[in-house]
C-alpha cells in the first residue's frame, strides 16, 4: 500500500510495447540488512538502460548484465548476492545482507 | 512475465485497485490474481496476509513449491479536513510514512503553502475540494477543523467512500453532537460508528505533534493489524 515503484513497471510495458527487449528483475527474498525489500524491482532494456534499484546501487550493475543475457535466452534465473559468495562481495553488497532477485524476460 | 500479465498490473494500478503476481521461482511459471478474484483464490489467506502488511514474500504453498508474491497495493493517501496546528504536525508525518497528503480548509488564511509546504493545500469547502480528489478504500480522512460547517459534509464524503479509517476531532460530548447532526443528515448507524472519536490512541497526548502521532498511529493499526484487532 505504500509502494511507490509506480512508474518502473509502467515503463517497462512501454519499451515492451516500442519493440525493445526487456527483463524485469525483481527483490523476492532478503535476510539481513538489504537495502530494498522484497518486491522492489529493475527494468532493463536491451541498450542496457535500466530503472528502479534492486539494492540501492549496490548489485545493479551485475543484474543489468544477467538481465541482457536473460533478453537473449528468455529463460528466467533466480541470483542470489551475499557477503557469503566472494563475487558478490566483490560487486558491492556490502551491507551484510543477501538478496535474491528473480530476472525474467517480458515475452 | 508476458506483456498481457504486465498490462493487466498496470491497469489495475492506474484504477487504484490491489493486484497481485504469484511466481514459481524455480520455473517462472506465472498468474496474476486481482483484487476481485480473492476470496476464491487457493492462496486467498497468503494474500490477504501480504496485502494488509504491504509486503510481497516467498510463502509455500501446499503442495510444498516455493511461490513469490509480489504485491501491487495502491499508495495510500491521506485528506486533512483543517489546515490548523495538528495537520502541520501530522502532514510531514503522514508524508514520512508514504502517503500521499491533500489538506483541505476553506479558510484561506489557514490554507497557504508557506503553512504546508510539500503537501498539496486545497483552499476550498469540502463539497469543492473533494470529488475530484477521488477519495477510496487506501485513504485514511481526517477531519480536525473543530466546526461542524467544514468537518460535518467532509465526513459525508467519506461515508460514501469506503476509506480504510475516518477520524474526527472532539471529546466525547463534541462528538456526541455531531452523531446527531449527522444521523439528521441521513448518515447510517453504521457510517457513525466508523468514525474514530475521540481522535488518536489514548497516549496522554497534548502537544499539537503529539496529537500528530496518536492519530498516525491509529492509521497505522486500522492498516496493519487483522480487522478484530484493530484500534
Amino acid at each position: 500500500m505504500l509502494d511507490r515503484d509506480e512508474d518502473i513497471l509502467q515503463a517497462a510495458e512501454e519499451w515492451k510495447k516500442a519493440g525493445r527487449g526487456v527483463a524485469l528483475a525483481t527483490v523476492v527474498e532478503t535476510w539481513g540488512s538489504a537495502p530494498r525489500p522484497a518486491g522492489s524491482s529493475l527494468v532493463i532494456n536491451d541498450e542496457g538502460a535500466f530503472l528502479g534499484s534492486v539494492s540501492g546501487g549496490c548489485v545493479e550493475g551485475a543484474v543489468v548484465t544477467e538481465a541482457l543475457d536473460i533478453i537473449a535466452s528468455g529463460k528466467p534465473k533466480l541470483l542470489e548476492f551475499g557477503v557469503a559468495d566472494e563475487t558478490a562481495f566483490n560487486v558491492g553488497l556490502s551491507c551484510g545482507g543477501t538478496i535474491r532477485v528473480f530476472v525474467e524476460k517480458v515475452a | 512475465m508476458n506483456l498481457e500479465t504486465l498490462a493487466q498490473v498496470n491497469i489495475e494500478r492506474a484504477a487504484r485497485r490491489p493486484v497481485f503476481v504469484v511466481t514459481d521461482v524455480s520455473n517462472g511459471d506465472q498468474r496474476l490474481v486481482k483484487a476481485a478474484d480473492l476470496a476464491s483464490d487457493p492462496l486467498r489467506n497468503e494474500l490477504s496476509k501480504q496485502l494488509r502488511m504491504g509486503k510481497s514474500a516467498v510463502v509455500e504453498a501446499a503442495d510444498g513449491k516455493k511461490l513469490f508474491i509480489n504485491v501491487y497495493a495502491p499508495t495510500a493517501k491521506m485528506v486533512i479536513i483543517g489546515a490548523v496546528h495538528i495537520s502541520q504536525a501530522l502532514a510531514p508525518l503522514a508524508r514520512s510514512l508514504g502517503y500521499d497528503v491533500t489538506v483541505v480548509d476553506p479558510r484561506t488564511a489557514f490554507a497557504t503553502p508557506e503553512r504546508f509546504p510539500d503537501v498539496n493545500v486545497v483552499a476550498e469547502w469540502p463539497d469543492v475540494a473533494l470529488p475530484p480528489l477521488n477519495v477510496d478504500h487506501y485513504t485514511a480522512f481526517v477531519a480536525v477543523t473543530h466546526d461542524p460547517k467544514i468537518d460535518d459534509p467532509a465526513l459525508l464524503h467519506a461515508f460514501k467512500s469506503n476509506c480504510f479509517y475516518i477520524g474526527a476531532l472532539g471529546s466525547r460530548k463534541t462528538h456526541a453532537k455531531r452523531v446527531e447532526r449527522l444521523k439528521a443528515q441521513g448518515a447510517t448507524d453504521a457510517d457513525l460508528a466508523s468514525i474514530h472519536a475521540p481522535i488518536g490512541l489514548p497516549i496522554g497526548a497534548i502537544s499539537p505533534g503529539e496529537v500528530a502521532v496518536a492519530i498516525m498511529a491509529q492509521i497505522t493499526a486500522q492498516l496493519r493489524l487483522p480487522k478484530e484487532g484493530a484500534a
